[in-house]
């Protein structure tokens, strides 16, 4: 019995009640105190992670072994840099309120939660929490339309994908007779053959699942909740809470579903096929930035989940360098977007990046080399992101999986193309605000230099991420 | 041997300089002119270092030299390995030589951000030395597929009026033919056991898995070729890059594919080699004719010279895929002839185009009596394109047309017609633009060639004379490494003969 397994997440939460307490007694003029104290707190609690033993706590509901550990490490980093470039943005567009960077808190605390959820409870638990703080965060410009109708949207659909996932719990729960993860793998592995229940149970929370990560077809709510949000809030939406739930899916799917990856593999590839295909002809139309990038992160997911059809170590591995890699990629370009402002103002249309090779030379470079990277030509780092999950998926002989992938890839390279195409071939109509802001250079710079320096030296990467899914193979 | 490494050397010196350039700061004018230098000296000193590499090359073997090997993936297995043989010595040779050349070319065309310019053209000789030395199959498509990225910003930033049409149809059309190879790249990797090139040379793939990894690389190769039917890239991307892009274009980037054939699909799929010859052929036919007769009928110098290459890389893919000795060794330095040599001649076009400004070949005419010194060089590289006796072009579709005449006569009774077309739209083309009377008013005061085009096409000049008269300089080196090639697949064709018997009887006896 050790609660200090959870001793990361244990102060993250206490810390986010101290930091509640600071902001309601002294109103919104520690806003930006508020907001550098949250920052720095998530940044302890991911030297926490880094440092964390592993083992289970709290009566086996919560477990944290070496893939908890690596994506808490992720979804701490985009947390963490998510709640910078929100300061920047909400101190110049007036929004200074000390909830949001509190609500980011209590978002990422339940990311952890689910993450390192070993039943079935425990993960709703964890999945609400951080969906609820991500509800209110989606509708936080509060008087702007687009906002709160984002917010809306997002609510009610979120709850509803939360009932199905709830009630696929309960079908796995009247077929098995556990809530916990080991229990449930126990259980189903005794019997001959699975039970009806289970089998619909799995879909079930499947549906729930794949709503998180916004995979088709339950992707509708996520370019209007991209496009609504604020932008950095969008940023964050595109990072952390992905990150989670994927690694959720994975931990579910492997945990107590993990001898029946027949039953599972079948509908993960139609969702994995659905979201390549979507996300790569979808975007192609879109005018607004952050539309483009909602799409953009749906055929993402569908090549993550490439990596979890595949059912092998492999493909965890995979999925999990993918993330790593994604995050970099992602962060990277929405603080490009987040640069984008003309005379103060925020522009998000995706002509408005013509002609920023000349004014704005290295952001320029910094955002080919992203869009390049997520279209995964070689030899940036999204291409062996791509690399890695379709070679799990060629060694579970899923040929059709990894074709239509790597073709649905070079129709998405068409929008990623028409964004260097604007940048560096056509001619500006109007510069955009040359001052980018300290942090955003500081963020463009690192995510870049992860993007080019994973090349020559992908170890601090692939070698961790490769340790963590053997964590779950019982390696 | 010595421990310095030479392969890595000529890879990364590129890379190298293109760093320091990009730190190059000061006025735009300083800025440009330290870019042009940078980029000159590296890539001269990158020429020097890759002769090293023909001068220390090993004669008599077809082993890889100069091998390297790096983890780099080792949790995958994956490696930085890279070594040569006589296949790819010289086509790193033709890539540190054109690209000093391309350099030299664009040093008055280009006046707006050289520097971002000469980084482009730095990072494209990177990953093109390193495609043809890659023995790694991820090293190999990383290189491979990399290229893209420079050359889509060359055409696409410095490109004529319908660039970006040119720069998306050239990315994306290439690209897709590529990811097919990877996922076939994929099933090597599980089937050998590691990406090592030369383990998968050595490792014998079942007849059926020859036949779909055969037909995904030759999605790529073909597109890379260009074969007919999907050649429509070539002459939109040749004509709207700047002139030392089309010299890269169709010197050094055409010839991936080629190498691509030679290097994997024939060593490493004999059999579905064997079956698909015919396929191979007829599409090789289709383009040497087809093509040439559609290059009759141009009126934009440019892309006159673009088909001319499709026709090219046709005899060059006939060349390949007869499977014995003189076709391949023929094939090999066809392509490295063509290289030289429209390379050369897209200079040519250059040359004049700089003047003008335009490609139309109608807008020019009696230019012999203007700049006799440009007709002497253009008329030498024309006889070369035809393939005129005593250059480069002759020896090449010689052996090609050799070659092919062993394994089937109407393949090479085609291929000998495309020389006579070729004969004709060339010197049509010389014709209508260096004789005639000089009426035009804007010729006459066109200047001849200053010193600076002669020092870049002289080399080119030598070279071909030296390939046609005396082949044997390159075709010794070339010749074990072909040799082992051509070995090894009969082995493996006599192989899969005796199978097929033995398989019969064993359904027989089993009934």
């Amino acid at each position: 019995m050790s609660w200090t397994v959870a001793l990361p997440e244990v102060v993250l939460a206490v810390g986010t009640m101290a930091l509640l307490m600071l902001g309601v007694f002294r109103g919104n003029q520690s806003t930006t105190l508020v907001a550098i104290l949250s920052a720095v707190l998530v940044v302890i609690v991911l030297g926490l992670s880094v440092f964390g033993q592993t083992g289970e706590a709290f009566g086996g509901l919560f477990v944290e072994n070496g893939i908890t550990a690596f994506v808490k490490i992720l979804t701490l980093v985009g947390s963490a840099v998510g709640i910078i470039m929100a300061m920047d943005f909400f101190r110049r567009e007036g929004m200074q309120r000390f909830e949001y960077p509190l609500l980011m808190l209590t978002a990422t605390l339940g990311m952890m939660l689910m993450v390192s959820a070993n039943d079935f409870i425990a993960l709703y638990m964890g999945i609400e929490l951080q969906s609820l703080s991500l509800y209110v965060l989606a509708a936080f410009r509060r008087d702007s339309l687009r906002s709160t109708e984002a917010g809306l949207k997002y609510f009610v659909l979120g709850a509803l994908s939360s009932g199905m996932l709830l009630y696929g719990c309960s079908l796995v729960y009247g077929f098995s007779g556990f809530t916990g993860f080991d229990a449930v793998a126990n259980a189903l592995n005794s019997g001959e053959g699975v039970p009806l229940g289970v089998a619909a149970g799995i879909v079930f929370v499947v549906a729930g699942l794949a709503f998180k990560i916004s995979a088709v077809p339950f992707h509708m709510w996520t370019p209007d909740v991209y496009e609504g949000a604020p932008t950095p809030i969008t940023a964050f939406f595109a990072v952390a809470p992905k990150i989670a739930a994927m690694a959720m899916v994975i931990r579910v799917l492997y945990g107590p579903f993990g001898n029946m990856v027949d039953v599972w593999q079948q509908v993960i590839i139609f969702i994995s096929l659905a979201s390549m295909i979507l996300g790569a002809f979808a975007a192609v139309a879109q005018t607004s930035i952050k539309r483009l990038m909602a799409y953009s992160s749906i055929g993402h997911v569908g090549y993550a989940l490439v990596g979890v059809a595949a059912g092998t170590q492999a493909g965890v591995s995979g999925v999990l360098i993918y993330f790593a890699l994604y995050l970099f990629m992602n962060v990277g370009t929405f603080a490009c977007i987040l640069s984008m402002r003309r005379g103060g103002r925020m522009v998000e249309s995706i002509d408005d990046l013509a002609g920023l090779s000349r004014s704005h030379p290295l952001m320029a470079a910094a955002l080919a080399a992203f869009m390049f990277s997520m279209a995964g030509v070689p030899p940036l780092a999204g291409f062996w992101g791509k690399l890695y999950v379709f070679q799990a998926a060629v060694g579970s002989e899923l040929y059709v999986l990894a074709v239509v992938g790597v073709l649905s890839s070079v129709i998405s390279c068409f929008y990623y193309l028409r964004i260097i195409k604007l940048m560096y071939f056509d001619d500006s109509v109007e510069a955009l605000d040359r001052n980018i802001g300290g942090e955003m250079k500081a963020i463009l710079l690192a995510c870049s230099a992860v993007i080019l320096l994973f090349i020559f030296v992908p170890g601090p990467i692939a070698g961790p991420a490769t340790a963590a899914a053997a964590s779950l193979f019982g390696g | 041997m010595t421990g310095v490494p030479l392969l890595s050397l000529t890879i990364f010196l590129p890379l190298i300089g293109a760093l320091f350039i990009l730190f190059v700061r000061g006025d735009a004018e300083t800025v440009a002119r330290n870019a042009r230098h940078v980029a000159l000296w590296t890539t001269a000193i990158t020429f020097v270092v890759s002769l090293f590499l023909w001068f220390g090359f090993e004669p008599g073997t077809a082993d890889f030299q100069f091998v390297e090997e790096v983890p780099w993936f080792p949790e995958f297995n994956i490696a930085y390995r890279v070594g040569i043989d006589g296949i790819s010595l010289f086509f790193v040779l033709l890539s540190t030589f054109l690209t000093p050349i391309c350099i030299l070319a664009s040093w008055e065309s280009i006046q707006t951000r050289v520097k971002e310019y000469m980084i482009a053209f730095l990072v494209l000789e990177t990953f093109m030395v390193g495609m043809f030395c890659a023995l790694d199959f991820f090293a190999f498509y990383v290189f491979f597929e990399g290229v893209l990225i420079p050359m889509f910003l060359i055409i696409g930033v410095w490109g004529g009026g319908n660039r970006i049409y040119a720069a998306f149809k050239f990315f994306l059309y290439t690209f897709l033919g590529s990811v097919l190879m990877l996922v076939a790249i994929l099933a090597i990797y599980w089937e050998v056991g590691d990406a090592s090139v030369v383990n998968a040379l050595a490792h014998g793939f079942s007849p059926e898995m020859q036949t779909w990894l055969w037909l995904a690389f030759f999605a790529s190769f073909a597109v890379k070729m260009p074969m007919w039917p999907v050649h429509t890239w070539l002459p939109d991307a040749h004509v709207e890059a700047p002139t030392a892009g089309s010299v890269i274009l169709a010197g050094v980037l055409l010839k991936m594919g080629g190498y691509g054939f030679l290097r994997f699909s024939i060593p490493m799929f004999p059999e579905a080699s064997a079956d698909f010859a015919p396929l191979v052929y007829t599409l090789s036919c289709i383009a040497v004719v087809y093509t040439s007769l559609v290059a009759l009928a141009q009126e934009d110098m440019k892309k006159l010279i673009a088909y001319s290459s499709v026709a090219h890389m046709g005899f060059v893919t006939i060349g390949l895929f007869t499977l014995n000795v003189q076709g391949i060794e023929g094939a090999m330095f066809q392509m490295l002839s063509h290289g030289v040599v429209s390379g050369a001649l897209f200079l040519c076009v250059g040359v004049v185009y700089d003047r003008l400004h335009t490609r139309d070949i109608s807008r020019y005419g009696g230019l012999v009596h203007r700049m006799p010194k440009y007709a002497l060089v253009f008329m030498i590289f024309t006889m070369a394109s035809v393939g005129l006796p005593g250059t480069s072009g002759f020896v090449g579709e010689f052996l090609v047309v050799a070659g092919a005449f062993q394994d089937n006569t109407w393949v090479a009774a085609i291929a000998a017609t495309g020389l006579i077309l070729g004969a004709a739209y060339m010197l049509y083309l010389y014709r209508r633009v260096i004789f005639g009377k000089l009426e035009k008013d804007d010729l006459k005061a066109m200047m001849d060639l200053n010193w600076r085009e002669i020092g870049i096409l002289a080399p080119l000049v030598l070279i071909v004379i030296w390939m046609g008269v005396y082949p044997s300089s390159f075709l010794d080196l070339i010749h074990p490494s072909v040799d082992a090639i051509v070995t090894q697949t009969n082995l493996a064709l006599e192989a899969a003969a005796a199978r097929v018997p033995e398989t019969a009887a064993a359904a027989s006896g089993a009934h």
